[in-house]
């Protein structure tokens, strides 16, 4: 009788006390309790996230949550961003974004990453959803300035435009007119991925100067530093500003009132932008050093005594992100000024140069290890490393979570000892208890597959290039780690054993990627034939993989768990392994032809 | 459910109101996993709420040898994998010390069961795995040997008992399998890959494999693109840097690859283009061609009322260079400025090159293009 109690709460009584749980994971679980609380909290489900756009429907996501405000998909796998994943391979918006027209037209936010958006998308955006306001394309691509403008035009509470890193044509830097005179709800713009084109600056000006609640704004390159005095004037209150530009010629004036902008500027705490500095302009941000905590000079061309000179002027610094010009001895002086440090990411100035340019070495971040105790994600490239400083390094920071080396040179054995890495890799993993995500490079056999999947349990990424002996490593990996999510690997000897062994597996993970290693055709299909819940495909760009003997290793592989089967939208250089054996149902004339009526065939349905 | 009668009688009726539902658990909780939730912020929290859960549930019986009934119907979702007759089979003889992990379902679902018991409460909470049969793998020792072609040696030990001297992994097989290959498949694409897998598999895995001259590969460094010529492209150089150091004089600098957008009117998705996969503007040209034919003649089909059928005809792209076809090949320096493609030299024009554009022809009379800096094409 007392069970009967418990299910006897009135619908809304429950609903007011989920919609103090705001994390999707906590949701999920609320949902298996029992019937009645999973169809609660499905009708209250304001915020979806879904990890990878193929594994599951639009149709899906609507029936089972009709009443979502906001979204967020990621398409393409994250080796996309490093050219391995070729054109055309997928992560269409365009049918969520159609399917979500006629659902949602309450839909507030739609964040994306590595997805394709069109400007077809980005219009239907702007005619479907009256209460739009955030819209975050984080690596986006296949829009254009033409597609912005629509946004800009339609959306009439727009908070949020961050594009960033998203490859954009730019067709015309007026599409900034487009925002009406009566919107002043922006808080956030980020259009620092925009090319040189002109952005049109008057408008920008005026859009800065009547939205008063704007908190976020980062410019793009073609901005030069004189015109940012302005902006800074007319939006003091910002907090996050990216630089266009940093130079221009020089002139008496413009340091000072450059200077005196950045001092009006009391909320301000992170910077960014900074290409093409010229060093006699970076004493203009003094006056807001002290309140900075987040601070990218990626794109800064400066020197070492120039990054230690401005560097020592943030104590409160959390992050930092810079090429590897601050050297050895600039991260030693970052080290000693910034305690407060939590994430650092240091990025190779002359990725290609066979000998280093500068004095990088393992050293420098050994130093922030010992000087930085809050420290908790590093991106680190250099070019030497021993497994005596990442074992230091490791006993130094046990809190990582993030923690991405990567030795410029594959295959790069301890310089001091001439021996694999794997010893340091297993201390990171050993005493990092609650690390997340770890890249490896270096000489590294399959040991270091053995610790990882003996330590590092909380772990969810792994990358891994250029590392292994035999399919024992990667079996360490995928039986050990138990927290695994996302497994992405490339040019290693693995090959179907441990892929095959650990099928069940892949099911528990998002997805794997594997690339010139050595798993054979005929294991694909195996995978495929025997693993519903997989979508198991195979890419090759030069001929079809069934032309080949079963034994031929594929050139690159990516499986994903999905409820929604195999996907329509393959180009013909993938292949789904499914129960028919080796499928595109896509042939090539068909594709393209399909790809763009289906569009059209959306765009004159939703109107 | 209220009709029922006394408390066994509820229970009967919960029983079978979760049995039923079942097959719609399975679902949610797969699409849950689907929707997860990028914790990447937060720990793990403890799932509290699953303590609500009642202990008995009886949706599945264990028999008395402790192996898991399953009805009829979710026997078809069982991944049975062996040859028949044998369960045992899953009980493999793995490493000894993923033994212990065999009595439990091996799959580990994050937040829900945990691998390490460790003496800790196997969760009560039914996940779709507990219904299969502990499917750790797609292969199991029998299997490997009746269903290897013909070059497989592998007898004993079998492959999933890892020997303790875990460098003598499985040269043999690999090596056969790879070498059975054309080498077309190993050398995928046209740029040199210095690790190809055969070389990975046949190394005795102890020595370090120094190459000798270091090549470009594809993807390596792991950087994006808009962060790779930053030092060659920024205007304040590096005080210690010879002013005209461009990557390319450095032997084994230049990368791989150079990857430019390129967009034709008239079709809305760009496609990319490797610079580095051609050495003349004829190759370009070609190139170009081959993208974009196909994909113009499906956009003419389509905006023709939108019917279906299969491409007949695609019309060659001709006289992208000279001006004489219907579509021009322009270019954006990395000044910004838009030219003509074909005035400079092929080497300086890689260099320089942003972004290409296949224009109308004849709407390039109306913008001013130039070879020189006096052609700027308005915004």
């Amino acid at each position: 009788m007392q069970k009967k109690r418990a299910y006897s709460f009135p619908d809304e009584v429950l609903e007011h006390v989920f919609s103090f749980i705001q994390s999707g994971k906590d949701r999920n679980a609320v949902s298996m309790v029992c019937k009645s609380w999973y169809e609660i909290e499905r009708w209250c489900r304001r915020k979806v996230f879904i990890g990878n756009c193929y594994a599951v429907s639009p149709k899906m996501v609507i029936k089972r949550f009709p009443e979502v405000r906001s979204i967020e998909l990621k398409g393409k796998p994250h080796f996309a961003d490093f050219n391995l994943v070729p054109d055309g391979w997928g992560g269409y918006v365009l049918p969520w974004i159609v399917e979500m027209a006629g659902a949602y037209p309450w839909l507030e936010e739609i964040r994306l990453k590595r997805m394709v958006v069109t400007d077809e998308s980005l219009e239907l955006i702007a005619k479907s959803f009256k209460n739009f306001k955030v819209l975050v394309l984080f690596s986006c691509e296949g829009f254009s300035t033409d597609g912005l403008a629509a946004i800009a035009a339609g959306c009439k509470n727009l908070r949020e435009l961050d594009l960033r890193e998203s490859d954009v044509d730019d067709l015309s830097g007026h599409w900034l007119t487009h925002f009406p005179e009566t919107c002043t709800s922006l808080v956030s713009l980020n259009i620092s991925c925009l090319g040189s084109d002109e952005v049109s600056f008057s408008a920008l000006e005026r859009l800065v100067g009547r939205c008063p609640n704007l908190r976020s704004l980062r410019l793009n390159r073609a901005v030069s530093l004189d015109k940012i005095a302005n902006i800074l004037c007319l939006a003091p209150q910002l907090v996050d500003f990216g630089t266009g530009n940093y130079t221009t010629e020089l002139q008496p004036d413009v340091l000072s009132n450059l200077t005196a902008a950045f001092s009006s500027c009391k909320e301000l705490k992170s910077l960014s932008g900074f290409w093409d500095v010229v060093p006699a302009y970076l004493p203009a941000l003094y006056p807001v050093c002290s309140r900075l905590t987040s601070l990218n000079l990626s794109y800064a061309t400066i020197h070492s005594p120039e990054i230690i000179k401005l560097v020592s002027h943030c104590p409160s610094l959390q992050r930092l992100l810079v090429l590897d010009y601050i050297e050895d001895s600039g991260l030693e002086a970052l080290a000693s000024s910034c305690k407060d440090l939590q994430e650092l990411r240091v990025f190779p100035s002359d990725p290609f140069g066979v000998e280093p340019n500068v004095s990088l070495t393992e050293k420098g971040l050994v130093s922030v290890s010992l000087g930085c105790p809050k420290l908790q994600s590093v991106l680190y490239f250099c070019r030497q490393m021993t497994n005596a400083a990442l074992v230091t390094i490791a006993q130094n920071c046990p809190n990582f979570t993030r923690f991405r080396l990567c030795i410029i040179e594959p295959k790069t054995a301890d310089y001091l000892t001439g021996e694999p890495l794997d010893v340091g890799f297993g201390a990171i993993v050993e005493h990092c208890k609650d690390l997340r995500r770890l890249s490896l490079s270096g000489l590294l056999t399959d040991r270091v597959f053995e610790y990882i999947g003996t330590y590092a349990k909380k772990l969810e990424m792994l990358s891994v290039a250029f590392a292994g002996d035999s399919d024992l490593g990667l079996h360490h990996v995928l039986s050990g780690c138990e927290s695994l999510r996302k497994l992405e690997i490339r040019d290693c000897p693995f090959g179907d054993k441990a892929i095959l062994a650990n099928a069940a597996k892949l099911e528990t993970m998002r997805s794997l990627w594997m690339s010139s290693c050595t798993v054979s055709f005929g294991a694909c299909k195996l995978l495929g034939q025997k693993m519903h819940r997989l979508n198991v495909e195979v890419i090759d760009e030069t001929e079809p993989p069934c032309s080949r003997l079963e034994s031929c290793p594929v050139d690159k592989l990516y499986v994903y768990r999905s409820i929604s089967g195999p996907r329509s939208d393959m180009p013909p250089f993938v292949w789904t392994m499914d129960e028919e054996g080796d499928n595109n149902s896509n042939q090539k004339d068909f594709f393209f032809l399909d790809m763009f009526v289906r569009n059209n065939h959306y765009i004159s349905n939703s109107l | 459910m209220l009709n029922q009668q006394g408390r066994g009688g509820m229970w009967v009726a919960l029983c079978f109101e979760f049995a039923s539902s079942w097959i719609e658990r399975k679902e949610v909780f797969l699409s849950n996993l689907e929707m997860e939730s990028d914790c990447s912020k937060n720990e793990e929290t403890c799932p509290q709420l699953l303590d609500l859960i009642p202990q008995e549930r009886e949706w599945y019986t264990k028999r008395k040898d402790g192996k898991i009934h399953l009805s009829s119907e979710e026997k078809k979702l069982e991944l049975r994998l062996g040859p028949p007759g044998g369960d045992d089979n899953w009980s493999i003889k793995l490493n000894a010390k993923n033994n212990r992990e065999r009595d439990e379902p091996v799959i580990s679902l994050g937040y829900l069961s945990s691998m390490n018991n460790n003496g800790k409460q196997a969760p009560k909470f039914p996940s779709p795995e507990d219904h299969h049969h502990p499917v750790g793998s797609v292969l199991s020792p029998s299997w490997t040997k009746t269903h290897h072609h013909d070059h497989q040696q592998l007898t004993n030990p079998p492959f999933l008992q890892f020997p303790s001297t875990p460098h003598q992994s499985l040269p043999v097989t690999a090596k056969e399998s790879s070498q059975s290959c054309c080498t077309k498949a190993v050398n995928m694409n046209a740029e040199e890959k210095p690790f190809s897998p055969t070389a990975n598999t046949v190394a005795p895995p102890n020595t370090s494999l120094k190459r000798s001259a270091p090549g470009p590969v594809v993807g390596w460094p792991p950087i994006r693109s808009f962060r790779k010529n930053l030092a060659t492209s920024s205007s304040s150089k590096p005080a210690s840097e010879p002013p005209h150091k461009a990557a390319n004089e450095k032997k084994g600098a230049e990368p791989s690859a150079k990857f430019v957008k390129i967009n034709m009117d008239g079709v809305p998705i760009g496609r990319k283009v490797d610079l580095k996969a051609y050495d003349s503007y004829e190759k370009l040209s070609a190139a170009v061609d081959e993208l974009f034919r196909g994909l113009l003649a499906a956009q003419r089909d389509s905006c023709a009322g939108g019917i279906v059928k299969k491409v007949e005809e695609e019309k060659t792209i001709t006289g992208l260079l000279d001006g004489s076809g219907e579509y021009t090949l322009v270019y954006e320096d990395n000044e910004g400025d838009r030219m003509l493609v074909g005035d400079v030299p092929w080497h300086m024009f890689v260099s320089t090159v942003q972004r290409l554009r296949v224009l109308k022809s004849s709407e390039l009379s109306a913008l001013s293009l130039g070879s020189s800096r006096q052609g700027k094409i308005p915004a």
